[in-house]
């Protein structure tokens, strides 16, 4: 049962990993990582994000980046996460959301995600919330894996749509 | 959730949790409160799967032989049984209405019971495990 993309073929990290908040000269690393992952380069949108989660109200909103703590590494960014404290949607207790997250495919498996995941706990902990959320797509097999893997679990809402006929 | 399938879960956690180790299928029994017979053809099935590895003779027994990391607990549970649950109408043709609707209900379920199965690892069982013991001893421990 042996699956595509094993620790065992993943390349080394050369050194550790560091992470901290986004900074306008990592936008353009931020948006090829997003576009290489997802197909769709969105500059205007990265744009938007980093000037409301890095720019204001900085206790509450974390737009965090890892890198390797060496100037050799092979990628200027390993991945990023995102992520806002928000309060009484859907009548809910203030909590911290993660809604963006994305780790460099070459470097998956390798504590990137793990170690991105661990500082915005830490961050919303700082910030005094105790409970996190995100939403990710049924098919999205990776994001929920990790997710799992991190001790998240299915919460008390249920995601609910429908199309909206002409 | 068929019974084989939930022995099969057992037996991998057991048996993942410390792949050095040989264990007997009396042991796995004993300790999740399972016929030694069930657990036998069970374990017969993770073998062909290469999942676990036999090893005959005195002192052998059943050692854990694939990837915690990678397999899920769906990658088990589709071993024993058909995982599409009761997504399914007896005959498209001539259904109707009331069974299409309720038809759609049990693949929404379906397809949340999928996602979750194929999303959790047999390691993060054992992760899951591990705080469930350490939350327990902090809480015996005041």
């Amino acid at each position: 049962m042996q699956k595509k993309g094993d620790q065992m073929n993943q390349p080394e990290l050369a050194s550790t990993i560091a992470i901290r908040r986004v900074t306008q000269g990592d936008l353009g690393d931020v948006v090829a990582l997003d576009k290489r992952v997802t197909g769709n380069a969105k500059p205007d949108y990265w744009q938007d994000i980093f000037e409301r989660y890095a720019t204001r109200r900085l206790d509450q909103r974390f737009f965090l980046v890892a890198e390797a703590d060496t100037g050799a590494a092979q990628f200027p960014l390993l991945g990023y996460i995102v992520g806002e404290v928000r309060g009484w949607e859907f009548g809910s207790e203030p909590c911290g959301w993660i809604f963006a997250f994305s780790v460099e495919p070459d470097t998956r498996q390798q504590g990137v995600g793990e170690h991105l995941f661990q500082a915005m706990s830490a961050a919303f902990k700082t910030a005094g919330i105790g409970t996190m959320r995100t939403m990710v797509a049924r098919q999205n097999q990776l994001h929920m894996a990790f997710f799992r893997s991190e001790g998240m679990v299915a919460g008390p809402y249920i995601q609910l749509e429908m199309e909206i006929d002409d | 959730m068929q019974t084989s399938s939930r022995l099969a879960i057992y037996a991998l956690i057991e048996l993942a949790a410390n792949p050095e180790r040989q264990v007997s299928v009396s042991e796995i029994g004993e300790k999740y409160r399972i016929s030694s017979h069930h657990l036998a053809k069970v374990m017969h099935t993770l073998g062909r799967a290469g999942l676990v590895r036999s090893i005959r003779g005195v002192g052998g027994g059943y050692s854990f032989s694939g990837n915690a990391k990678r397999t899920t607990l769906l990658d088990v549970i589709e071993l024993f049984e058909d995982a599409t649950g009761d997504c399914k109408l007896a005959d498209p043709s001539k259904a109707n209405d009331a069974e299409w609707v309720l038809f759609d209900v049990m693949c929404e379920i379906d397809d949340i019971a999928r996602a979750t199965f194929g999303a959790i690892t047999l390691a993060t069982m054992l992760k899951q495990i591990g705080r469930r013991t350490k939350q327990a001893r902090e809480r015996a421990s005041g």
